[in-house]
Parts: structure tokens; C-alpha cells; sequence
């Protein structure tokens, strides 16, 4: 599989999840593991774009994919805007949901461009969503926050929502 | 977690040979609830045979005006797919108000009808349960019971169904698709999913070898106003205490077509047929509504902590149907 841009090639059991093949074999313990049981969000990284829960993930099954963790979000040694939005608006206390909950972000925010409905979306037929603060809540809600930092997270995907409307503004 | 041998199948060939030959197998799909009981005990598949790869990921219309739905669809990708939010609205809400973002990312369509149940007595493999240990007693019975079931259960069992998408394909009059190394049989949603009796293990009318294909919604004009409406605990990423699918068409001052399926209530995905019986024909009043849904409830048999479910449901069925009327389920 190709780990945050670089082919890791690799032996494992097949009972081994994408979590602990991370953390353990390659040493990325930016991915947390919360729950192990689909519960909590701590341990969501990136397939091939999509956000999901690697507990859950046996590693056997993504074999061949792009997986992207939270050690992979920034560029060139600038930080992903969703980072330096939750350092700005204090969308954490103790960190460790943080990563799951910037990787679910990232996620989410290209399901939302892509036009993806939520649970909270009255008009399902429609092709474009605003953002609320509810729609962000109801997408983020796979991440659980025992700091109860919520205000900043959802103050942070607003942030860097607005921000990248402003950007595709400007360049028309 | 029980080690296990890996097999990948390419194709639905290559699948249910596997199957087939290897003993004590089991497919996997997005693997949210299989590698959750195989992490627990519960499962201990000596194979496993990942059917994740395999190419049945459309949704297409049909001729008549039907959709068919490859059993590798992801949850998330059915919820936001056109075709199922413009006709069957119920469908794409149902799924939406499962799980998360992230799980219904990995979940197939699959494995969702086949997901097992949250009895958490189930899960506790100190407990007695007849369903993960035939005969060994229901610790439910007794228990903290605020999830069971009211309508369906049996002296054996009282586990409740989890599926929040069962429940709108079962109102939709869905068909799976399941095939084996011996042929290709159709099951309507309805009858996929069995009532408990004295063989809560027996869950399924499907054999251990047979792999969903595909799941088909006929063509149904009434799903374009449909509704899911779930009730839980928490907001969001919580399984049903209660939940409605419902599709409704008036004509003429009289309900002309009714569906009407329960979650959270059931030991399986709920249709409610006594409550449809009641409603065609009669004038879409709150009174009738309310009469339907008393109806549906009668036979349900409550324990001490999920009592309330029962004027719950029927509150929601009416609250539902309300909602429906008023968005113009009156033609
Ligand atoms: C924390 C959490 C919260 C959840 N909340 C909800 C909720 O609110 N509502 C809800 O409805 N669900 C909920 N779920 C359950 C979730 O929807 C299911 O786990 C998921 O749909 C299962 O799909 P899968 O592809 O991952 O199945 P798998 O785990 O891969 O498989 C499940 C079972 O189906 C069998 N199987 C899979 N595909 C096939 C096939 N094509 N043919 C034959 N057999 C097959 C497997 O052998 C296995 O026995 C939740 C799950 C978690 C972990
Ligand atoms: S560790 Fe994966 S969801 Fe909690
Ligand atoms: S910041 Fe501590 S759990 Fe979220």
C-alpha cells in the first residue's frame, strides 16, 4: 500500500487491522485508537480520499490503496489549513481525537463538495448543501470529543470551508 | 482475534466456490461488524473470504422502472446516488441515519441486511444467549432490556433487529438477490430476515454459502414521498430506541397506497402490515393514523425498561404519516 505518498511493502497476518499496522509496523502513532470497535473516530484515515475507521479495516483489504493519516496532511512543511484552524479557534484540549477528527474533516468536506446528503439535509434532492453548523455537527458526529471541544472543531471546518469558498471566489 | 486464512475473490465465481470448499468460512465486506464479533469471539471463521473487490457496485435503473443495487455498494455511495434520493428518498435518509460518515464509507449493502444484532447480551460472552449459544438461556430476560424488542420475540429471544436501511427496503418491497455454487435464488426483503422462535440462531432464510448479489426496489410512484424518521438516545450516531419508513399517496380525500415499516422495535426489520390494512381506504386523519399504529402495536409484549417503545412507535408512525400528508402526499 502507498502510505502518505511513500509504497510500504508489507507482511502481516490477516487479522491484522489498518490501525495497528500503522501504529505498530510503521510506526505512525499520529492515529490513535480510541475504541477499537467503530465507536469513538479516533483511529479515521484516508482511502484513496474517503474517510473511514482503520480499527475496523482489516490491513489485508487495502492492499494496493493511498491511505493518507494525519502525519500526511501537510505540504511541503505547511501545515493543512484544517490544522491551523484548530490551533486558532482551540478545536482541542487534550489532542486525542484530534487527528481522526482533521482526517474525518478532510473527508467529510469532499463528500460535501462531491453534493452527499446528510441526515439533517431537508431537501435530499437537491445538488448543493449549505454547510450549517448542524450540517457539520450531524457529518462529524463518527468523532467523539471527551474534551468536549466541539465548538472549536465545528468553529474550525467553518473556517476552512468559508476559506476555500473565498479562494474559488476569488479566482473566478 | 482467532487467526484465520485470507481469500480474495475477484469475481461472485470465484466467491462461492470459496465458499463452498472452505470449511467454517465467512465472507467480508466493509468487515464494520464481522471484524467487531470476530475481535469479540463471537464469530471464529477458520476462512475468510473477501468479497469486497468484487465488481457489483452499480445502481441502475430497470426497464420498468425498477432499481438494481449491487450488494458491494457502499452505504454512503447508495445514500447520495440520484436515482435513490429523487425516487426513494426513505432509502437514502434511512441509510444516512445510521452509523457515521466513516462506517457507512466501508459498509456494502450486504453486509448491512446481514449485520447481526446489538443485544448486549449478545456481545457478553459471559452472559447466556441463545442466539451466539443455542440453549444456553437469555440473559435479556430480566436484564436491562431498554433496546429489545416488542414485536416478534419469543421466549428464546428478544434481541432487536439493528438496521436502519432493512427497515425502508422492507417498506419499499425490496427483492435480494442471493447466489450460490447451486443457482441464483430471489428473496423478498420481508421474508429474508426470520422471527427468533425457539431458533434465535437461525437469522436469515439464506444458507451459509450464498452471497448477496444484488438487492432490486420495484418501480413504486409513492416513494417519491417517503420519509425515514429515526428516534434514539443521541442525536446522531446511535441505533434506533424506535424508528418509521413510511410512503404515502392520497387521492380523492382516502389513502390510496400506504408503506409502512418499524425499527428498534422489531426482532426483525418491521412491516407494518396491520396498520396498512387499516389505513387504505380510510380518510388521513390523525384519528386513523393513530388507530392503524395502535393496531400494528397490539400484539407487542414489553419488558420492564422498554415499555415505552410501544406508544413511542405509535406516536412516530402518526407524527410520520402527519408529516407526509402535509408535504403532499395528497394528490
Ligand atoms: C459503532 C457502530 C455504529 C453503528 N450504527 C448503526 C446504526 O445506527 N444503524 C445501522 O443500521 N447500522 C449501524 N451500524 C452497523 C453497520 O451498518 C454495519 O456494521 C454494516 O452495515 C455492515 O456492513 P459491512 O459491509 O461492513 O459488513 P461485514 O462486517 O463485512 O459483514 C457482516 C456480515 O454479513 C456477511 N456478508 C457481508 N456481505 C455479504 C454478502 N454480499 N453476501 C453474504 N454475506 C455477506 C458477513 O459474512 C458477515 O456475517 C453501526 C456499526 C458500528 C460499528
Ligand atoms: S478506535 Fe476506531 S472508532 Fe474508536
Ligand atoms: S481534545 Fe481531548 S478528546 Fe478531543
Amino acid at each position: 500500500m502507498r502510505v502518505n505518498g511513500a509504497v510500504q511493502s508489507l507482511e502481516v497476518e490477516p487479522r491484522v487491522s489498518l490501525l495497528d499496522v500503522l501504529r505498530e509496523h510503521l510506526g505512525l502513532t499520529g492515529t490513535k485508537k480510541g475504541c477499537n470497535q467503530g465507536a469513538c473516530g479516533a483511529c479515521t484515515v484516508l482511502v484513496d480520499g474517503e474517510r473511514i475507521n482503520s480499527c475496523l479495516a482489516l490491513a489485508v483489504q487495502y492492499a494496493g490503496r493511498e491511505i493518507t493519516t494525519i502525519e500526511g496532511v501537510a505540504t511541503g512543511g505547511q501545515a493543512h489549513p484544517l490544522q491551523e484552524a484548530f490551533i486558532r479557534n482551540d478545536g482541542f484540549q487534550c489532542g486525542y481525537c484530534t487527528s481522526g477528527q482533521i482526517c474525518s474533516a478532510i473527508g467529510m468536506l469532499a463528500e460535501h463538495r462531491a453534493g452527499a446528503p446528510s441526515a439533517v439535509t431537508e431537501h435530499l434532492a437537491a445538488e448543493a448543501v449549505e454547510l450549517s453548523g448542524a450540517e457539520i455537527r450531524e457529518r462529524m458526529s463518527g468523532n467523539l470529543c471527551r474534551c468536549g471541544a466541539y465548538n472549536g472543531i465545528v468553529e474550525s471546518i467553518q473556517d476552512v470551508a468559508a476559506g476555500h469558498a473565498d479562494v474559488l471566489a476569488a479566482a473566478r | 482475534m482467532k487467526a484465520f486464512a485470507y481469500v480474495s475473490a475477484p469475481d461472485v465465481a470465484t466467491a462461492v466456490r470459496a465458499i463452498a470448499t472452505e470449511p467454517r468460512a465467512k465472507f467480508i465486506g466493509g468487515g464494520t461488524n464481522l471484524v467487531d464479533l470476530m475481535r469479540e469471539d463471537i464469530e471464529r471463521p477458520d476462512t475468510v473470504v473477501d468479497i469486497s473487490g468484487i465488481a457489483l457496485t452499480g445502481v441502475e435503473e430497470l426497464a420498468g422502472g425498477g432499481v438494481r443495487i449491487g450488494a458491494m455498494v457502499r452505504n454512503s455511495h447508495l445514500a447520495a446516488h440520484p436515482l435513490i434520493r429523487s425516487r426513494y428518498p426513505v432509502l437514502a435518509q434511512a441509510i444516512l441515519a445510521g452509523a457515521s460518515g466513516q462506517l457507512r464509507n466501508m459498509a456494502t449493502v450486504g453486509g448491512n441486511i446481514l449485520q447481526r444484532t446489538r443485544c448486549p447480551y449478545f456481545y457478553d460472552r459471559a452472559a447466556a444467549c441463545n442466539k451466539r449459544e443455542p440453549g444456553s438461556g437469555c440473559d435479556a430476560f430480566g436484564g436491562f432490556t431498554r433496546n429489545h424488542a416488542v414485536l416478534g420475540g419469543s421466549e428464546s429471544c428478544i434481541a432487536a433487529h439493528p438496521s436502519d436501511m432493512c427497515v425502508a427496503l422492507a417498506a419499499l418491497d425490496a427483492v435480494v438477490e442471493v447466489e450460490s455454487v447451486r443457482g441464483v435464488r430471489r428473496i423478498p426483503l420481508v421474508e429474508f430476515h426470520r422471527l427468533p422462535g425457539a431458533t434465535p440462531h437461525v437469522e436469515t432464510d439464506i444458507a451459509a454459502d450464498e452471497l448477496i448479489t444484488a438487492v432490486e426496489l420495484p418501480a413504486l410512484p409513492v416513494a417519491t414521498t417517503s420519509r425515514y424518521r429515526k428516534v434514539r438516545d443521541r442525536a446522531s450516531y446511535a441505533f434506533a430506541l424506535v424508528s418509521v419508513a413510511a410512503a404515502l399517496e392520497v387521492q380523492h380525500g382516502t389513502v390510496a397506497t400506504v408503506r409502512l415499516a418499524l425499527g428498534g422495535v422489531g426482532a426483525k426489520p418491521w412491516r407494518a402490515h396491520e396498520a396498512e390494512r387499516l389505513l387504505l381506504g380510510a380518510a388521513p386523519t390523525e384519528e386513523s393514523f393513530r388507530r392503524a399504529a395502535a393496531a400494528e402495536l397490539a400484539p407487542a409484549v414489553a419488558q420492564p425498561h422498554n415499555a415505552f417503545k410501544i406508544e413511542l412507535a405509535e406516536r412516530t408512525i402518526v407524527a410520520t404519516l402527519a408529516q407526509l400528508l402535509a408535504a403532499g402526499g395528497a394528490a
